[in-house]
C-alpha cells in the first residue's frame, strides 16, 4: 500500500519507518475550537521500547495519545498501527487513560474492571469463564493488587486505582502500550510497581509510550523521548533528544534556566 | 364472655373486605382485566428497571424525562391522521407508531442541541421536553374540539389509563419488554463499558455514539410499551427509582441490573395488585409509589450503603476509637477527660469510675501501645502494603496478619521490652 500524503515537512507517508513502526503519525493536527492543541504532527515510534511525550501543561500530550487512539478526531493526519490502519489493528493497542476521567462510586470491583479488558476478546455473548478470571487475576499479581481483587474500585488509593487499569490493559495482552499520565498524583510504590511492569513488557518485545511530566525521571525511566508544544520539537533516543536546548524550545519560558541546566548536568 | 363479645363487634369489615381484595389481586383473583393489567405492569417494571440502570450508570437518566415527553405529539399527530384517512383514531399501534416517531424526533433534538450547539444536556433536556409536551397538548385540545372521532382516552396517555386494557393491549407490552431484554442481554457488555469508561471504550473499538444510541432506542421502547399502564410523565419514575433502589444493595453492575429488574417488576405487580383492590386507584401512579416504597426501604435498611446502616457504622466506629484512644491514654498514663471514653472503658472492665486501669485494662493497654509500633513497621513496608491498607488505628494486628509476620516483626521492633502479649 503506498500512501501519498504531503505533511507539513513535505514527507510522504512511504517514509522510513512507517511499515515497521508500532504506532506511526503523521501531519497530524487536533483542534478545539479554532485554536490546534496538536499541529501537524509527525511522529514515528520505535518497535521494543519505551518513549516518554514529554511537553509543558497544554502542550498536547493527551491529545496526541487520544487521537492516536481515535479518541478525539483530528482536523487531519494519519494514524498507522503496525503499518496499517488503526481501525485494523485495535486489538493490538492498550490504553490507559487519566484517573481523572473515571466516576469512582460506579458499581464495579477491581476484578471486573481488569476484566474489561477482556470484553472485546470476549465479544457480546461469551460467559466469563474461570480462565478468564484466572488470567484477570495474574494481571493483577503483576501490578501487586491481587489481594484487592474484590474490593469496589471507589475503597482504592489513587495509586491503586492506577495499577487497576494497568492490570486490565495487561489483560488485553497487547502489542503497544499507551499510557496517559500514569504517575501523576500517584504513590513511590505505586510508581515503583508500575515501572517495572512497563520494564517487563519492554523485555518482553511490547512497545510503551507514556505522557510523562517528571523531567527528572525521564533518562532513567525511557529509552526515547518525544518533546512537543502543539509542534513536534525533538525525537529520538534521550541522549540525542533530551538536551538542554530541545527543553528550552519546549518548554520556552516556562522552564527555569537553573532547571535547565540542573537536568542538563544530570544528562551528563 | 360477655367482656369479650363487644369488641368482636368492632370489627372494621370494610378493611378487612379490603385486606381479602388485596390478596386476591396479589393472587390475581380479581377477574380478566385485572389480571392483564398486572402482568402488563410486571413486564413493564421489570424492562424499566433493567433498561433504566444503564441510563442511570450513564448518568443521563433525565435524559428519559426528555424521550417520554416528546411522545405527545406523535400521538396526538397520529390520532388526527388516523381519523383523516377514514379510521379509529384510538388504534394503539398506531398511537404507540406516532410516539415513537415524535419521540425520535425529540431525541434526534437532544443529541443535535448537546452535539452541535455549546447547550449543555440540562438544558436541551429542558428546552426539548417542554417544546414537545407543549406542542403535544396544543395537539390534545385541538381534537378535543374536534369532534370527529372518539377523543375520549387520549388524556390517558399522560397518566395511564388500565380501565379497558385488553389482550392485545397486553401482547404488546409483553413482546416489547421481551424485545428490550434480548438487546440489554446482546449490548450489556457494550452499555457497561460506556458508562463505566467512555474513553477506554472508543480505544476498544465500541462505537460509543452507536451504543449511546441503541441505549436511547431502548428507553425510547419502554417509554412506548409503557404509555397505556403508566402514562408519559410518570414513566420517567419507573426508569429511574429501580436502579437507584437496586444500588443501595450492590457494588456490581451486573447484580444492580438484576435487581433493579426484581424491583420494577414487583412495583408494576404490587402496584397494579393494589389499585385493583379499591375501585378509583389510579394503576400508574401507584406503581410508581410502590417503586418509591421499595426505594425508601432500600435508601434506609440497605447493608453497606443505607442510612441506618451508616449512622450505625459510625457509632460502632466512634465507640472504637474512644475505646482505643482510652487504652493507648492508660499505656502512657495519661489522664482520660472525655466521659464518652472513660464510660466505654468502665463499661468494658478496662478502667475505674476513677480512670484508673484495672489489671485487664493495663493488658490491653499494653496491647494497644505495641500494636501500634507493630502497625508502623507494617505500614513502611511495600511487602505488607494489602494490610497496611486496611489500616484505621484501631483494628488488632493479629487479625490482618499471621502470627508468623506478627513473630517477624516483633523481632524488629527489638523484641518486648517489658510488655506482655
Amino acid at each position: 500500500m503506498t500512501l501519498e500524503l504531503a505533511t507539513a515537512q513535505g514527507q510522504t507517508l512511504t517514509d522510513s519507518g512507517i511499515e515497521t513502526s508500532p504506532l506511526a503519525i503523521r501531519g497530524l493536527t487536533v483542534s478545539y475550537g479554532q485554536k490546534p492543541a496538536v499541529f501537524s504532527v509527525d511522529m514515528t515510534v520505535q518497535p521494543g521500547a519505551m518513549t516518554a511525550i514529554i511537553g509543558p501543561n497544554g502542550a498536547g500530550k493527551s491529545t496526541l495519545l487520544k487521537a492516536a487512539l481515535g479518541i478525539v478526531k483530528p482536523l487531519s493526519g494519519q494514524v498507522q498501527v503496525f503499518g496499517q490502519p488503526l481501525e485494523q489493528q485495535r486489538a493490538r493497542i492498550a490504553y490507559v487513560p487519566q484517573r481523572a476521567s473515571i466516576d469512582w462510586d460506579f458499581p464495579t470491583r477491581v476484578i471486573d474492571v481488569v476484566l474489561m479488558g477482556l470484553y472485546r476478546e470476549l465479544g457480546l455473548l461469551r460467559r466469563i469463564r474461570g480462565g478468564h478470571r484466572k488470567r484477570a487475576m495474574e494481571c493483577l499479581a503483576r501490578v501487586g493488587m491481587q489481594d484487592f481483587a474484590k474490593r469496589q474500585i471507589g475503597q482504592l488509593s489513587g495509586g491503586q486505582q492506577q495499577r487497576v487499569f494497568l492490570a486490565r490493559a495487561l489483560a488485553q495482552a497487547a502489542d503497544i502500550y499507551l499510557l496517559d499520565e500514569p504517575f501523576a498524583g500517584v504513590d513511590a510504590a505505586t510508581e515503583k510497581a508500575i515501572i517495572s511492569v512497563l520494564k517487563s513488557l519492554r523485555a518482553e518485545g511490547k512497545t510503551v509510550v507514556v505522557v510523562h511530566h517528571d523531567l527528572a525521571t525521564v533518562a532513567d525511566y525511557f529509552d526515547n523521548v518525544f518533546l512537543i508544544n502543539t509542534r513536534k520539537i525533538a525525537e529520538g533516543p534521550v541522549a540525542e533528544a533530551f538536551t538542554a536546548d530541545t527543553l528550552q524550545a519546549a518548554y520556552g519560558g516556562r522552564l527555569a534556566t537553573a532547571q535547565v541546566d540542573q537536568l542538563a548536568r544530570a544528562l551528563g | 364472655m360477655a367482656g369479650v363479645w363487644p369488641r368482636h363487634r368492632s370489627i372494621n369489615w370494610r378493611g378487612l373486605w379490603a385486606r381479602a381484595m388485596l390478596w386476591d389481586a396479589l393472587l390475581l383473583q380479581l377477574g380478566y382485566n385485572a389480571t392483564l393489567v398486572a402482568i402488563g405492569a410486571t413486564l413493564l417494571g421489570i424492562a424499566a428497571g433493567v433498561t433504566g440502570t444503564f441510563l442511570f450508570l450513564r448518568k443521563r437518566a433525565l435524559v428519559s424525562d426528555a424521550v417520554s415527553h416528546a411522545t405527545l405529539p406523535g400521538v396526538g399527530l397520529a390520532f388526527i391522521l388516523m381519523v383523516a384517512l377514514g379510521g379509529d383514531g384510538r388504534n394503539l399501534i398506531g398511537l404507540l407508531a406516532g410516539s415513537a416517531l415524535s419521540a425520535t424526533a425529540g431525541l434526534m433534538c437532544l443529541s443535535w442541541l448537546t452535539r452541535r450547539t455549546r447547550l449543555a444536556e440540562d438544558a436541551a433536556i429542558g428546552a426539548v421536553l417542554s417544546v414537545f409536551f407543549g406542542f403535544g397538548i396544543v395537539l390534545l385540545t385541538v381534537i378535543q374540539t374536534m369532534g370527529s372521532g372518539r377523543q375520549a382516552g387520549l388524556e390517558g396517555f399522560l397518566l395511564g389509563s388500565t380501565a379497558g386494557m385488553l389482550f392485545s393491549d397486553a401482547m404488546i407490552i409483553a413482546i416489547g419488554g421481551a424485545l428490550t431484554l434480548a438487546v440489554i442481554l446482546l449490548l450489556r457488555r457494550p452499555m457497561t463499558l460506556v458508562a463505566f469508561d467512555p474513553e477506554f471504550a472508543v480505544s476498544r473499538g465500541v462505537p460509543v455514539h452507536r451504543v449511546d444510541l441503541a441505549m436511547m432506542g431502548l428507553v425510547m421502547a419502554v417509554t412506548v410499551v409503557g404509555l397505556k399502564i403508566v402514562g408519559l410523565i410518570l414513566i420517567v419514575a419507573l426508569l429511574i427509582i429501580p436502579p437507584v433502589a437496586a444500588r443501595f444493595w450492590s457494588e456490581r453492575s451486573d447484580r444492580v441490573v438484576l435487581l433493579a429488574g426484581v424491583f420494577g417488576g414487583l412495583s408494576g405487580y404490587v402496584g397494579a395488585a393494589i389499585s385493583a383492590s379499591a375501585p378509583n386507584l389510579p394503576t400508574g401512579p401507584i406503581i410508581v409509589l410502590v417503586g418509591f416504597a421499595l426505594f425508601a426501604v432500600s435508601l434506609l435498611l440497605a447493608p453497606g450503603r443505607g442510612v441506618l446502616a451508616a449512622v450505625l457504622r459510625h457509632m460502632r466506629f466512634q465507640r472504637r476509637v474512644h475505646l482505643r484512644q482510652g487504652l493507648l491514654a492508660l499505656a502512657q498514663g495519661q489522664p482520660i477527660y472525655e466521659r464518652l471514653t472513660l464510660r466505654l472503658l468502665r463499661r468494658a472492665g478496662l478502667a475505674r469510675a476513677d480512670g484508673v486501669a484495672t489489671d485487664e485494662g493495663r493488658a490491653r493497654a499494653a496491647k494497644a501501645l505495641r500494636d501500634e509500633r507493630r502497625w508502623e513497621i507494617v505500614r513502611g513496608d511495600l511487602a505488607h502494603e494489602a494490610a497496611a491498607a486496611l489500616y484505621d488505628g484501631l483494628r488488632d494486628i493479629e487479625t490482618v496478619l499471621t502470627r508468623d509476620q506478627i513473630a517477624e516483626i516483633d523481632r524488629r521492633i527489638g523484641g518486648p521490652k517489658g510488655v506482655g502479649a
